[in-house]
């Protein structure tokens, strides 16, 4: 192959950014960096996890570990993308994770979360840090994430990819 | 010809199999237990005004009479899965344990897949395998959105299923829900006769037979194998699994089935099958009000 970062080859991401075998590649201590900074996840969330490239900047997280490269079609789940300046963590990651952040954090009520699932913007009141947010809700007395929010200029913007957008009022 | 014609002879009570091929199938999700308890869903059901009711031969369906999952917060949080009630069964024959290898042979769109991940509590490797991309992609879709991350996806022929990206170790457990002519999904889909034939049924068992064997080849001395299809015919069924039974190290056990069926053939259309065929399973639409589904539990030996 003329290009190893496209196709079905998984590469699994190095420990540190000092073992890494291309300069540009996240380490698992950058990602791990990156949850417990932005969102207070804690490192540990992530034990049992390997971190996974496949695309340039394209981090899997697969609960378990195989021998690397590995040359197949997905491993676990996509949890953040990592190719451009801000790094942002999916739908997946933020369902998957996002219940043990503690910060940028934004927990909407009943009206405002349908809106979020319904992927429109909404003006928010909030005093975090401008950039990407987990949002969640209350269902059943747990707080629970729904995805992941850009915040800019009073202005929460729904990430939520078309396909898992929802309109629950449509009914 | 309407190919429910040719099972007269063996099933027990035709008019009352007639009548249940033409009765739609009741909705029926699956409590994806990675994300939420059946309580849990079943209270937020009520709160979106959605009426629930158990099923009693498993702790994790729901049935929604008046309903179709979809648009409510338990789904989206991936709390449910729509899963026909009797294509819970083959999961729940292999049961699977946190920390096994497991291979699902025949996996897209992943009903099946995400209950192995929830039996195994989203631990130990499981692997999924199919052959066409579009599939596939609703494979992934749904894996993700239940919170399914043990879970490795390969794009082949599973009649040649390689092991090596998996450190060429064989798995505990696999499951080979191959596809089939799909007679028992009648009621789900009235065209599933449209483009029945002999043949197409005897080429598909070509197929079938091709998977069963590698998942055997596939899985360690002491492991099993459970093979299922959601058609009735012989062909497709008893038929496939005498096949290996003469062909690979194996053997058929028993299953302790928890809703009614009656026992698998060991004749049909003048041909003998051995007699431990009987130990597999027909699940037909009168005996539960479900879809059709046969069932088998194989053994792997030395």
């Amino acid at each position: 192959m003329t290009d190893d970062h496209v196709g079905t080859r998984f590469d699994r991401v190095a420990k540190t950014e000092a073992e890494r075998d291309r300069e540009h590649r996240p380490s698992r201590a950058a990602i791990c960096e990156f949850f417990a900074e932005r969102f207070g996840i804690e490192p540990a969330v992530f034990d049992e996890y390997s971190f996974w490239e496949r695309g340039k900047g394209k981090i899997w997280a697969f609960r378990g570990d195989l021998d690397s490269p590995v040359e197949i079609e997905a491993l676990g789940m996509v949890v953040l993308r990592a190719d451009q300046k801000h790094w942002k963590p999916t739908t997946s990651a933020a369902q998957q994770f996002g219940a043990a952040a503690s910060e940028c954090v934004v927990n909407l009520d009943e009206t405002p979360a349908r809106r979020f699932l319904a992927g429109d913007s909404q003006d928010l009141d909030w005093d975090g840090d401008w950039g990407y947010v987990i949002v969640t809700h209350d269902l059943d007395g747990e707080r629970i994430p729904i995805g992941v929010g850009l915040y800019l200029h009073g202005e929460l913007r729904s990430q939520l990819p078309t396909g898992r957008q929802r309109d629950l009022d449509a009914q | 010809m309407d190919p429910l014609d040719r099972y007269e002879s063996v099933i027990d009570d035709v008019p009352a199999f007639r009548a249940a091929c033409e009765r739609p199938l009741p909705t029926v999700v699956r409590v994806n237990t990675l994300r939420a308890t059946r309580s849990a869903a079943e209270r937020e059901l009520a709160e979106s005004d959605i009426a629930t009711e158990r099923v009693d031969w498993h702790p994790d369906l729901l049935r929604l009479p008046d309903d179709q999952p979809g648009a409510n917060w338990p789904y989206v949080h991936g709390w449910l899965h729509g899963q026909e009630e009797v294509s819970a069964l083959p999961a729940t024959v292999l049961d699977p344990s946190p920390g096994d290898r497991v291979w699902d042979a025949c996996a897209a769109p992943g009903s099946k897949t995400t209950q192995l991940a929830a039996l195994m509590d989203d631990r130990g490797l499981l692997v999924g395998t199919d052959a066409n991309l579009g599939r596939i992609s609703a494979l992934r879709s749904n894996a993700e959105r239940l919170g399914v991350t043990n879970l490795a996806i390969t794009h082949e022929d599973a009649r040649t299923h390689s092991l090596a990206p998996f450190g060429g170790d064989s798995y505990d457990h696999a499951l080979v829900d191959v596809p089939c002519s799909c007679e028992g999904t009648v009621r789900k889909n009235p065209d599933a006769f449209e483009e029945w034939s002999l043949d197409r049924v005897r080429s598909i068992a070509g197929v079938q037979k091709g998977i069963l064997s590698r998942a055997i080849q596939a899985t360690r001395p002491g492991g099993t194998v459970v093979y299922s299809t959601c058609t009735f015919a012989p062909e497709e069924n008893e038929r496939v699994v005498d096949h290996v039974v003469e062909t690979e190290t194996c053997r058929p056990v028993a299953i302790d089935l928890p809703l009614d069926g009656t026992d698998g053939l060991t004749a049909w259309d003048g041909e003998d099958f051995d007699d431990r065929l009987t130990r597999t399973r027909r699940v037909y639409p009168h005996h539960n009000d479900t879809g059709g589904f046969f069932v088998a539990k194989l053994a792997v030996g030395e």
